[in-house]
């Protein structure tokens, strides 16, 4: 029995070898799978072990077509703090060093340890105190560092601007919005991107390249060195630098002179369609929109009723009234639905119309040249009523329509010239199906004989109006306006240097210039006259759903190899002749001699003083 | 006395020492990866952990020089006095001992910290093989159960009482030892049923397939094939066996056919096979007027009665730490960040090795300290993502065949002392070796033991070295007489 007993137990050795075999089995299996089979572990462990720092590459610097420089980079100063690394110190003159409360210090500490707000923090990794001090805090802060340990200068880059100018132009840069992030994969969480103006229309040329810095971080998030030495590195790549063809002098002193107004200025060179000056008044400082400062201000700005914000130049739509009328006169002669010879009498109205459009006081009857000079409405009434209801050329009135529509759309108007500036509008030129929704497909001439004079459905920008102007100035073709001249050397895109000709033919546009001379000698607008230097001009008095008319002004000079095409638009400044008129003088007169002559100081005093504001502000 | 020192060399087990030298040599390449930093003081400095295992390493051939040079009857002779002395150790540990992250077992004699529950291993191993190898002794009286088991369990309470509950644990080791020597299977079984059953139960405790409990259904299932399987060992009846697995597999085909028609819980069916096992064990029982049947009937209740009982006792008896600590073991929680990161970071660091591994230093998770306690408890963490799928395969099967050489030797000792010390020592191996890599590649739950011979620290190596050598000049005396 003992033997028995004895021999039993023996036996048991085998279960125990058995159960260390089993046991071994089990463990290699577990390690096949953990090591050969599933791969999601060296994942989890490249993203634990490397940090893949972004070195951001500075952004590309923006000049004016003098090669003054407007925007550039400046080192801002971002506080950061390592939590496990604070040692009691004097939370008091910290907060006075920074020019913070004691309860805005202790909110912001509490906002960083949560880690809802917060998801990435880590005692041990640097934190972001205080965004964008600016130098003069910085000062002050540097010299008591060391007082407070834990807290550390970050150096980055903010923009600065040399002039309180072109804000609306330059534009300016913001975090980027999930959107952003969705559309670019280029961005992350965090990122700045231009916001608007040139910095978000040529936004992939200023940002340049992003670089990439490989780094090893321990299990609490301290950096250990670079991995492989670097060799995983990339360089970033700066940003390239613009050229604006804007004239920054120019630009500021149409600023000027649209202070306390609504409105706009637009310059453009005929010979390149670059744009010399865009004022969208009112306007601000662009480095009111860079720093700490910059999420208050902006909005401040966007709750402004007059929108400083929106870019009146190429994104506000008026009505363009009487500057419309070279338009009209060219589709006219173009169409041949009048000649030079072709004469229309108007007795201070347009009589199928009972007497409107009102006219004014002028020889009758009158030809184009002089229908221009004087502004008559009753000769571009008589002219669209033609065009539109004489069945000879096409067989429908919105046939016919549609035809004066395209020649419109050739000459820039209804559509958008494709300046580089973002949210450029179209304007509108109405069709026949729109008066067919109007009137149930019932209308003639009569019904829609406003648009002859640039009133009713008729809608344009005044960089559109300018481009008229420019196209008069060329006899016939433009070049799409452009706000950057060049991109660090290189010149403009393509599309910029192509000229678009209208469907009309060059005589008529001399023709038509004759008129506008004639505006200028013994019409209208002969406050715009300069001594120097033959300036064509056309005014416009655009009636307005309320308030006082807008008073505008478009022209050329000179009238052979002109130089320059301008618009002026005030909003709600009455006559055209009155307020734009002279202040495009005053444009013409700073751009042709570079400064106001002594004898017309006092009108540059009078017309930056005087005050235009809407109604409803005031 | 110059021909017996020859004798002891020249008897030694050439393979288990091969076997030592390889393992605490791969051990300190291992630290040397795992404490690895950018700004090292160079491996060889002493104030590095590589360069003070090193000098750990020496000593231990000090120390396995004067086991050997010692006569083989020292160990049975000394065996209570030394057990005594580390119980007087252990005991002063718990109230001169500094509280180091939550532990009290460390001594500390000037620069040097010592822990003395590893050396209690050999010492308890001592003891019971003095105990049990007494002339005339069996281990199937109420007494000697008695006096084994308050030898395993006093440093077992002193250890706890240091707050290492995890080495305390390792002293259940001792019990394959008591398995091997007459303890009923029973006892084993049930231990390992119980932690079986629980494991599975608290899984699967949430997860319905369909309208069936799952960890219920797999507990019942494993229960009723035990049972089968015990009840055929007893008397071998191939006909009773194909009746009863031919029965057991239609009711649940006739189940599965049923869910065409009728959406039900298949437990019942389980509960039904049950009673109808229970009937019939009684029956034979009776019949063959045979007690084992009614303990096989017993085994099935308590089974089915703990399976009950798990969700109660984990609710209620468990504190909520050592809760979580169980779930995160068994996937039912996921926080990487909270108690499982230990587990997630050192499955991250094995399984990003691959086959092959990243290379000697090369492991980024190791060096950059990913996993905590890598050089100490995690250590085959670094063996795994350096060396690979193939070093650390070979680290477990050098494990697995020293183990397996010390039961082969523990078997073949005439002296019951060292064949009793001999399993000890296997056991005690086996079980560490269980523990710690079951931990670090996230199968067993998370208790901090070393790794016999990798761990860094000197107390560690020096106890399982004492441990191995003294079986090992234990094994030599068996062939000088």
């Amino acid at each position: 029995m003992t033997t028995n007993i004895k021999y039993a137990l023996e036996r048991r050795r085998y279960v125990l070898v058995a159960a260390v075999i089993v046991v071994a089995i089990i463990f290699i299996a577990r390690l096949f799978y953990l090591q050969v089979v599933d791969h999601e572990y060296k994942a989890w462990a490249d993203s634990n072990a490397f940090l893949k720092k972004t070195l951001y590459p500075s952004r590309g610097m923006i000049y004016d077509r003098k090669d003054r420089l407007l925007v550039y980079n400046q080192p801002a100063y971002d506080v950061m703090l390592i939590m496990s690394e604070i040692q009691p110190f004097d939370t008091l003159d910290f907060c006075r060093a920074v020019g913070i409360a004691r309860q805005q210090f202790d909110q912001r500490i509490a906002e960083i340890k949560d880690r809802r707000l917060n998801p990435g923090y880590s005692a041990y990794v640097p934190q972001l105190f205080m965004n964008q001090l600016s130098a003069q805090d910085y000062g002050i802060l540097q010299e008591k560092l060391y007082k407070f340990p834990g807290f550390y200068i970050q150096n980055r880059t903010i923009r600065e601007y040399e002039y309180p100018n072109a804000a609306l132009v330059l534009g300016n840069i913001g975090q980027v919005n999930k959107q952003d992030i969705a559309d670019d994969a280029y961005y992350v969480q965090g990122d700045d991107s231009g916001r608007s103006g040139v910095e978000r229309s040529y936004e992939s040329v200023l940002r340049g390249q992003k670089g990439v810095e490989v780094l090893l971080r321990d299990a609490r998030g301290r950096i250990q060195g670079k991995y492989e030495n670097g060799a995983y590195d990339v360089a970033p790549v700066s940003g390239k630098n613009l050229t604006l063809a804007l004239d920054m002098e120019l630009q500021a002193f149409g600023e000027q002179l649209m202070s306390n107004k609504v409105g706009s200025i637009v310059m453009i060179e005929p010979a390149t369609g670059e744009i010399l000056c865009l004022v969208s008044a009112p306007t601000f400082d662009p480095s009111i929109l860079v720093g700490r400062q910059r999420g208050r201000n902006h909005a401040m700005l966007e709750a402004d009723p007059l929108k400083p914000l929106f870019d009146r130049s190429v994104m506000g739509t008026y009505p363009p009234g009487s500057t419309f009328k070279p338009a009209m006169g060219l589709t006219l002669l173009g169409e041949g639905v009048i000649t030079t010879e072709t004469h229309y009498s108007c007795a201070g109205g347009y009589p199928p119309g009972g007497g409107k459009p009102k006219c004014h006081g002028h020889a009758s009857p009158l030809s184009i040249v002089p229908a221009l000079a004087t502004s008559c409405n009753s000769f571009f009434c008589w002219g669209l009523r033609e065009m539109l209801d004489n069945r000879r050329r096409y067989p429908t009135v919105q046939e016919r329509l549609d035809r004066w529509r395209d020649v419109m759309r050739d000459m820039g108007f209804g559509r958008k010239l494709g300046v580089d500036l973002p949210n450029e509008k179209s304007g509108q030129i109405p069709n026949s199906r729109m008066y067919d929704r109007m009137h149930k497909g019932r209308w003639a001439s009569s019904s829609i004989i406003s648009l002859a004079i640039g009133q009713g459905e008729v809608l344009t920008t005044p960089v559109q109006l300018c481009n008229l102007a420019a196209t008069i100035a060329n006899k016939g073709f433009f070049y799409t306006p452009h706000i950057v001249r060049s991109i660090e050397g290189t010149g403009p895109d393509s599309a910029y240097t192509v000229r678009n000709y209208t469907s009309i033919n060059r005589d008529y546009y001399e023709i038509v210039s004759q008129g506008m001379r004639g505006a200028v000698t013994g019409g209208t607008c002969r406050g715009v006259a300069l001594p120097y230097v033959d300036v064509c001009g056309k005014t416009g008095t655009a009636q307005t759903p309320f308030g006082k008319d807008n008073s505008i002004f478009i022209g050329f000079a000179p009238q052979e190899q002109p130089e320059v095409a301008i618009a002026v638009l005030v909003e709600h400044g009455g006559f055209g002749a009155t307020v734009a008129v002279p202040i495009a003088r005053l444009m013409l007169e700073k751009y042709f001699k570079g400064e106001i002559t002594p004898e017309h100081k006092y009108h540059e005093q009078y017309y930056t003083n005087l005050a235009i504001m809407p109604r409803n502000v005031i | 006395m110059s021909s017996k020192k020859t004798t002891v060399w020249s008897n030694l087990d050439l393979a288990s020492i091969m076997l030592y030298v390889l393992l605490v040599t791969a051990g300190w390449f291992s630290i040397c990866g795992a404490s690895f930093e950018f700004d090292s003081v160079g491996w060889f400095n002493p104030s590095g952990r590589p360069g003070s295992q090193l000098i750990w390493i020496g000593l231990s051939f000090v120390l396995i020089f004067v086991i050997l040079m010692l006569d083989a009857d020292f160990f049975s002779v000394f065996a209570y006095f030394v057990y005594a002395a580390i119980i007087l150790l252990l005991i002063i540990t718990i109230f001169v001992a500094p509280d180091i992250k939550g532990s009290r077992s460390w001594l500390i004699i000037g620069t040097m910290r010592v822990q003395p529950a590893e050396f209690a291993k050999f010492a308890v191993a001592l003891a019971l093989a003095k105990y049990m190898s007494a002339y005339g002794f069996r281990l199937n009286n109420f007494k000697s159960y008695i006096i084994a088991l308050t030898m395993i369990a006093t440093p077992i309470i002193c250890i706890i009482m240091q707050k290492e509950a995890g080495s305390a644990l390792m002293f259940l080791a001792f019990f394959l030892m008591l398995y091997r020597e007459g303890m009923s299977g029973y006892v084993l079984l049930g231990g390992i049923s119980a932690m079986t059953f629980f494991v599975l139960s608290l899984k699967y405790a949430d997860v319905f397939f369909y309208s069936t409990p799952v960890g219920e259904m797999l507990v019942l299932a494993i229960v009723q094939i035990m049972t089968g399987i015990i009840a055929y060992s007893i008397k071998p009846n191939s006909l009773q066996l194909k009746i009863t697995a031919g029965g057991t597999l239609g009711a649940y085909a006739l189940g599965v056919g049923a869910t065409m028609f009728v959406e039900f819980n298949f437990v019942w069916i389980a509960w039904g096979l049950m009673l109808l096992t229970a009937g019939y064990l009684v029956y034979l029982s009776v019949k063959n007027w045979v007690t084992r049947y009614l303990l096989i009937l017993l085994f099935m209740l308590l089974s089915v009665g703990f399976l009950y009982s798990v969700d109660y006792v984990f609710d209620n008896v468990l504190e909520p730490h050592h809760q979580t600590r169980i779930k995160v073991v068994l996937g039912l929680e996921d926080d990487p960040r909270g108690v499982g990161y230990n587990v997630n970071q050192s499955k991250i660091a094995i399984g990003s090795g691959g086959f092959l591994g990243k290379g000697f230093l090369n492991g980024t998770q190791t060096k950059l300290k990913y996993v905590p306690e890598q050089a100490t408890d995690f250590i085959f963490c670094t063996v795994g993502e350096e060396e690979g799928f193939v070093g650390a395969t070979l680290v477990v099967i050098a494990f697995t065949i020293l183990i397996i050489r010390i039961y082969i030797l523990a078997e073949k000792q005439k002296n019951v002392f060292a064949r009793i010390y001999g399993h000890c020592v296997a056991s005690l191996f086996f079980v560490h070796l269980l523990v710690n890599i079951g931990m670090v590649v996230g199968l067993t739950p998370v208790i901090g033991i070393p790794l016999p011979f990798f761990s860094y620290g000197g107390s560690s190596l020096w106890g399982f070295t004492i441990l191995l050598f003294i079986f090992l000049r234990l094994d030599a005396a068996r062939k000088e007489r």
